[in-house]
């Protein structure tokens, strides 16, 4: 058990260091980062004592270090376009994009779910064939497509929904939030409904295939057997049952909704980090981008672990395996 | 036997074969493999087919920007649906536009292919520390999604090279960006079905009758663990073309310059607001009805190769 995390931990360690090593390349390599801080009338001298300030003339080793320190410490230098540190860029773009995600994931769940039980129940039902249609319809149709004809029906056609920006935003200090206001919340409802869309189908088809597989099984049999209610068998007993798979695969979806953020926000001029990040690569904002290519990675990471840890708690068949493995090798 | 003796074989013998009989049985399958081949066609011949010509200079005239499709007011039997914002023909850019979408989906999927498929069989053949190694990669690239992958691939590529040079060579950068994110399926797949080949007992004659191991590979390992591959493939395909759409929209993909569906839509969504619909809509549903059926093909492979299910 320790081994496993340790070396699973390893692995995640050694994961985010060649992250931040592409990253660090980035930085140090692409253009020179002095001429990107400074004015044209910066003289030599002045450029010079810069370079030996930021320690540019050091050893390749000293400084990644420099750099994984800093990063640790949530440092990744100036921006090269908004010449402010990139990190408080990103603690002021970092609410509208999490908001927006986990309003997505609550919508994805909370449509996704009741959608593939009823598909489970009633298989060749009318409406079970709308939906699985329309799932198919909607995994051909790439995010941002969705997007662009929501904004032509609600937005252009309709007129009722704001179709760029997060609306009023209230100020909490640390945090700023589009729930608390009218036009916030508006803003809110078409990009959210883009960024959950596809997890939404993702959802439906995978509690129904597990509805599928739990329904056959003997304790259901022996369950009608009783006499005891519909409901209650297909609540109680088989939905409860699957939804273990349902919570793991959400946690890992969690992530890619964050990376297709990107996406929508870039549909929706939503002021996230996704849109920060496309704009960093239009500009060449090398700060900004490795930044943003560290932060993703290190939350995979983190998912990826605790979802491994999890399933190592959860299931003793794999800590067999890791032994009889480990006998032979 | 004469070459047309064998293509008379072939014929007879893919007419008897399971394969046709889904494909027959399936008409849903039949119109998607229709309208693939349309886009096919239309891709490949569009210098021909196409009624005008959008991206020569000469023949595009501003006068006839933002013409709406035929069938709305103030539409011009010349240009079936309708004209963009510097009188191009829509229909004739979407067509040019296939051509490039299509052309870097094959190409990354060629790409992701190759890689995919020789790393599958170094690491199943071979086994030992290279297979660990490459698994785990493998593994670890699983764990953040395709697009995801490509996007950050084609960022910091287009970052590593001068600006000017942008143009030129995006198409080259997307078929990279979106084969590397693509290789671990072919590499899972291919794997697996070596580890199986390889205890097979025709691998160990040609083993023991002293054939390299890179020999045996390609010629006896290789053409017994392909079927799957193209399989995911077809599939691959889909996802390629989405992929490679959304880059152009996020506008990091082919530029305008020789624009690609995605590029279309991204160019035609700044006149979505104004009431020109058509320059984003029509390239966005030609995208769509492209990539479904491409799946719908892909779907229908899958399940008529696959022995389970019959």
């Amino acid at each position: 058990m320790i081994a496993f995390i340790i070396r699973r931990f390893l692995q995640s360690v050694l994961v985010m260091l060649t992250v931040a090593l592409i990253a660090f390349g980035l930085f140090r390599y692409v253009g020179d980062p002095i001429n990107n801080m400074v004015g044209q009338d910066t003289s030599l001298q002045e450029r010079e004592a810069l370079r030996e300030g930021l320690g540019l003339d050091d050893p390749f080793v000293v400084q990644f270090g420099r750099f994984v320190v800093n990063a640790v410490q949530g440092e990744f230098g100036i921006s090269y376009r908004h010449r402010r540190p990139v990190e408080d860029l990103i603690a002021e773009r970092l609410p509208a994009t999490l908001e927006l995600s986990i309003v997505a994931a609550l919508i994805a769940l909370l449509v996704g779910v009741p959608m593939g039980v009823y598909t489970g129940l009633h298989r060749e039902g009318f409406l079970s064939r709308v939906f699985m249609t329309l799932s198919l319809i909607g995994v051909s149709l790439p995010t941002f497509l969705i997007g662009i004809l929501l904004i032509l029906l609600f937005g252009v056609v309709l007129r009722w929904l704001p179709t760029f920006g997060r609306g009023d935003v209230v100020d909490l200090g640390w945090w700023t939030t589009g729930l608390l206001t009218v036009s916030g919340a508006k803003a809110l409802i078409m990009p959210s409904i883009t960024l959950a869309l596809f997890q939404m189908t993702l959802i439906m088809r995978l509690v129904r295939s597990e509805m599928l597989e739990v329904l056959r099984t003997d304790y259901i049999k022996f369950a009608r057997a009783r006499g005891l209610a519909n409901r209650a068998i297909n609540f109680g007993h088989a939905l409860k049952n699957t939804l273990v798979p349902v919570i793991t695969i959400t946690g890992l979806q969690l992530g890619s909704i964050i990376a297709f953020a990107i996406i929508t926000e870039s549909v929706f001029q939503w002021p996230g980090m996704g849109l920060l990040f496309i704009q960093a690569i239009n500009e060449v904002d090398i700060p900004v981008m490795s930044a943003y290519l560290c932060m993703i990675a290190l939350f995979f990471v983190i998912i990826n672990l605790i979802v491994d840890l999890l399933y190592y708690a959860v299931d003793p068949r794999l800590r067999i395996d890791s032994t009889v493995v480990g006998r032979h090798g | 036997m004469t070459v047309g003796a064998h293509l008379v074989d072939g014929v007879r013998r893919f007419r008897d074969s399971d394969v046709y009989y889904s494909f027959k049985r399936s008409p849903v399958t039949m119109v998607a493999a229709v309208v693939t081949a349309i886009f096919l066609i239309s891709a490949l011949f569009a210098p021909w087919l196409a009624p005008h010509q959008p991206f020569d200079p000469a023949t595009v005239e501003l006068l006839d920007a933002f013409t709406p499709p035929v069938w709305e007011a103030g539409g011009d039997p010349r240009f079936l649906l309708g004209t963009d914002d510097q009188g191009r023909d829509m229909l004739s850019t979407i067509m040019y536009g296939a051509r490039i979408s299509l052309g870097v989906g094959f190409a990354a999927v060629a790409f992701a292919m190759v890689i995919g498929v020789s790393l599958g069989l170094v690491s199943g053949y071979l086994g030992g520390a290279i297979d660990a190694v490459i698994m785990r990669v493998a593994d670890i690239q699983l764990s953040f999604p395709a697009i995801l992958i490509a996007l950050l691939i084609d960022g910091v590529a287009r970052s590593l090279l001068p600006r000017d040079m942008h143009g030129e060579v995006a198409i080259y950068v997307l078929v990279f960006a979106i084969g590397i994110s693509g290789w671990v399926q072919y590499a899972r797949t291919v794997r697996g079905s070596t580890m199986v080949e390889k205890n097979k007992e025709y691998v160990q004659a040609a083993h023991v009758m002293g054939i390299p191991p890179m020999l045996i590979m390609l010629r006896h390992v290789l053409p017994n663990v392909m079927g799957p591959v193209l399989v995911i493939g077809t599939i691959h395909l889909a996802v390629a073309i989405i992929t490679e759409a959304t880059l152009s929209f996020l506008g990091v993909g082919v530029p305008p310059t020789s624009p690609s569906l995605g590029t279309l839509i991204r160019v035609g969504n700044d006149f979505l607001f104004s009431g020109e619909w058509w320059i984003t809509i029509f390239p966005g549903a030609a995208l769509a009805l492209l990539v479904l059926a491409v799946n719908l093909l892909g779907d229908w492979l899958r399940d008529a190769l696959n022995p389970k299910l019959r």
